[in-house]
């Protein structure tokens, strides 16, 4: 894993915030910007993260694995996230889920609580499940990369795949 | 302890159970209900790390006084105690401490529903594997499940898997399955050994408490962590499936591995040690020790120990009894006198084993007496960089001034062939740089040790001796603490335990006697020597007494004494 200059320079910008014995408290930025960077936190990524703070790599694992919002596993060109919480369940997310992976040639087959991520054949989606987006007026609601889409029915889904290209 | 005095104005009242009792300022609830023989039932907490509260097993009922208002008189019970209001929600009692007037109740229906809802949660995924699980017996989740919890599951999805049999360090290996998640294992490597190397990853049911791959628990004090452990996650490649606890006898002894002297239990039966772990003792090692000493026991296993005494007839060894060979080492060694003969012993002898050493020696008047040096690599935890268990006691007793500072002169003047005859007593010379060819030339070779090492095999007469589990005695620390070693197991087959040995040939030597007991040799060791004035082997006790000050500290102890005075955590 090569580090950009100015990402790593992104970093040590962060780090700067915190004072020199806490520099652990970085470790959640930094984690964001690699993530920006590469698509998901590799365990290089961990390493470096852990060799720039000072601290044990156990550490920063512990934030990778605790935060379903890291990923351990590169996404496809857009991730998606359909929001499973209470509200967008009973609102039909479950079958937004099944109609998104039917467009996009995703099999979640193989998903389980340490692998959530499945990708398309294609590697253009992916997809997960995400816990509450905080929109429940107006779900099931998902996340495409950073764009927030409300009221993804099955039939809203094509559309909404056709926006990315 | 709390580190306060116990002076009557840092002691508060706390009413434990509608018994009132008095404690020092700043006691934690679960210690105070401990002085109070209420125990309290807790996995995360442990007094020598400090509390995250994170188990909820110790959850109690609270209470306090109501503060009057202004011009109120408070009201007071039969005994002139403050009425106590108690709060309607439990508090944990590992980590908060107690003020004057509080009240604590640990037996109440509160408490108690706690208690079951908390082991229900535990046992929720947890396997049930007692009966294969090296950890039963002396496990907290088995004892709380019994005392505290429901008796039949009411659980009826399947159970979380998780990972087993993990090699989480060379002599370590973790079953996430058993794990509580109570972090001792994370705190004590962080905090006590600073190899910061556990974490807990994922969330929720499916936590798991790991190393980094790239990153295995190995430093010198790991197998702390699998005494600490609660449970049976962490366990002992060592000691795992080799012996139910409850069939093992205890035995209340030292580490000889160096001259720390942590204190230690081992655990054997039928003359087998199958473990040896750290006993505390916060004079001296605290609650712990490090790998290598705990492993020490297996020297005592040596397909190569002594198990007869012998004597060299040509070029072969024949075994004969004890009479004969304490005879025949006698008669050979009182055939030389002064500068012909020297003796060289150890600073792994007992402070007994080194007195009658003493005794032998003013009536052989030896040229020289020696012991040998044992210099290795210590730590800034407890491990010493002296591997004598004993020094300060052959500095004491056998009055050697410069530990090994004269071997080199014992080689030349065997060379010169001025020394002809040498009793050596535990320990090697090949080993310590001495010849093959130096000690052929010798006329009398004397030598007592456990394993027939190069010197057994030169010598004249051989002397098997016992080994550290073997035999009882007293030793001296680094930091000037007489501390008593205590008999484990019998040494094998006509072994003897040293002082005994060392016993016979004073008699066979001088003819004297009046010592029919170990204990006695201590009473006439501390006749005649200030050092142990007024003591005797059994007032030694189980922890010991300062009898030298050496000027040396403990840097863990003194880390420890650090924390507790910042309250961190309780020692």
């Amino acid at each position: 894993m090569e580090v950009p200059k100015e990402l790593e320079k992104e970093a040590d910008d962060f780090i700067c915030h915190y004072p020199q014995e806490e520099k652990g408290s970085a470790s959640l930025p930094l984690l964001h910007l690699l993530q920006r960077e590469f698509g998901y936190i590799s365990d290089d990524a961990i390493s470096w993260v852990a060799e720039k703070l000072g601290t044990e790599p156990i550490k920063i694992l512990e934030l990778v694995t605790f935060y379903p919002g890291f990923r351990q596993k590169a996404p496809g060109k857009y991730h998606i996230r359909v929001c499973r919480t209470l509200s967008c369940a009973m609102a039909g997310c479950h079958q937004t889920m099944e109609k998104i992976c039917e467009l996009a040639g995703i099999d979640r087959s193989n998903v389980s609580h340490h692998d959530p991520i499945a990708i398309s054949t294609d590697g253009k989606f992916s997809i997960e499940f995400a816990e509450c987006l905080a929109s429940c007026g107006t779900g099931p609601v998902c996340l495409v990369g950073d764009d927030f889409h409300e009221e993804v029915k099955p039939e809203n889904t094509e559309q909404l795949l056709q926006q990315y290209k | 302890m709390v580190a306060s005095k116990d002076s009557g104005e840092n002691l508060v009242s706390v009413q434990v159970d509608d018994h009132w009792i008095s404690v020092p300022r700043g006691t934690r609830m679960i210690e105070a209900c401990k002085q109070a023989a209420a125990e309290v039932p807790h996995y995360c907490y442990h007094p020598k790390l400090t509390s995250p509260g994170n188990c909820r097993m110790c959850l109690v009922e609270m209470g306090m006084p109501p503060r009057p208002s202004p011009g109120e008189e408070p009201e007071l019970d039969a005994d002139g105690h403050a009425k106590i209001n108690w709060m309607p929600r439990p508090v944990i009692a590992c980590a908060n401490t107690v003020v004057d007037g509080m009240g604590i109740r640990t037996q109440s229906l509160l408490a108690k529903e706690c208690r079951q809802g908390v082991m229900e949660f535990l046992l929720i995924n947890h396997p049930l594997d007692c009966p294969i699980c090296d950890q039963a017996g002396e496990c907290t989740l088995q004892e709380y499940s019994v005392e505290h919890g429901n008796g039949q599951s009411r659980f009826l999805e399947s159970k979380v898997k998780k990972p087993k049999n993990v090699e989480i360090g060379p002599r370590i290996r973790l079953d996430d399955e058993r794990c509580v998640l109570c972090s001792r294992c994370v705190r004590f490597s962080k905090e006590v050994v600073d190899d910061d190397v556990f974490g807990f990853v994922d969330r929720g049911s499916h936590s798991v408490l790991t190393v980094h791959p790239d990153r295995k628990l190995e430093n010198n004090y790991s197998l702390n962590t699998v005494d600490i452990c609660p449970v049976g996650a962490l366990t002992s490649n060592d000691f795992r499936f080799k012996m139910r606890v409850w069939f093992m006898r205890e035995t209340k002894s030292l580490c000889t591995g160096c001259a720390r002297g942590c204190n230690t239990v081992v655990g054997s039966r039928e003359g087998k040690i199958y473990r040896q772990s750290p006993r505390e003792n916060n004079d001296v090692n605290s609650a712990w020790m490090c790998d290598t000493g705990r492993m020490e026991y297996h020297q005592l296993e040596n397909p190569a120990r002594l198990t007869e005494p012998m004597i060299k007839r040509g070029k072969k060894h024949r075994t004969v009894d004890w009479p004969e060979a304490i005879c025949r080492a006698a008669r050979d060694l009182t055939k030389f006198k002064g500068e012909q003969l020297a003796i060289i012993a150890s600073g792994r002898m007992t402070n007994e084993e080194l007195y009658l050493t003493r005794t032998l020696a003013e009536s052989l008047q030896p040229g020289v007496v020696d012991i040998v040096k044992r210099e290795g690599e210590g730590d800034d935890y407890l491990s010493h960089c002296d591997k004598n268990p004993n020094v300060n006691g052959a500095r004491k007793v056998l009055k050697i001034r410069s530990p090994g500072s004269k071997l080199k002169s014992i080689r030349k003047r065997i060379v010169e062939d001025k020394i002809k005859a040498l009793l050596v007593i535990g320990e090697d010379l090949i080993d310590c740089g001495f010849t093959e060819g130096e000690l052929s030339s010798l006329q009398c070779l004397v030598s007592s040790h456990i394993i027939a090492n190069p010197t057994a095999k030169m010598s004249h007469v051989v002397l098997p001796g016992a080994g550290y589990a073997e035999k009882r005695g007293s030793m001296i620390n680094a930091t000037g603490r007489l501390q008593r070693l205590n008999k484990a197991i019998d040494p094998p087959g006509q072994s003897r335990e040293d002082w005994e040995i060392l016993h016979e040939l004073n008699r066979a030597v001088d003819g004297c006697d009046g010592v029919t007991e170990l204990a006695d040799v201590f009473t006439q060791m501390a006749s005649t020597l200030s050092i142990f004035k007024g003591l005797s082997l059994s007032r030694i006790g189980d922890l010991g007494v300062d009898v030298m000050d050496t000027g040396e500290t403990v840097p863990l102890l003194e880390r420890e004494a650090r924390r507790v005075s910042e309250g961190l955590i309780v020692g």
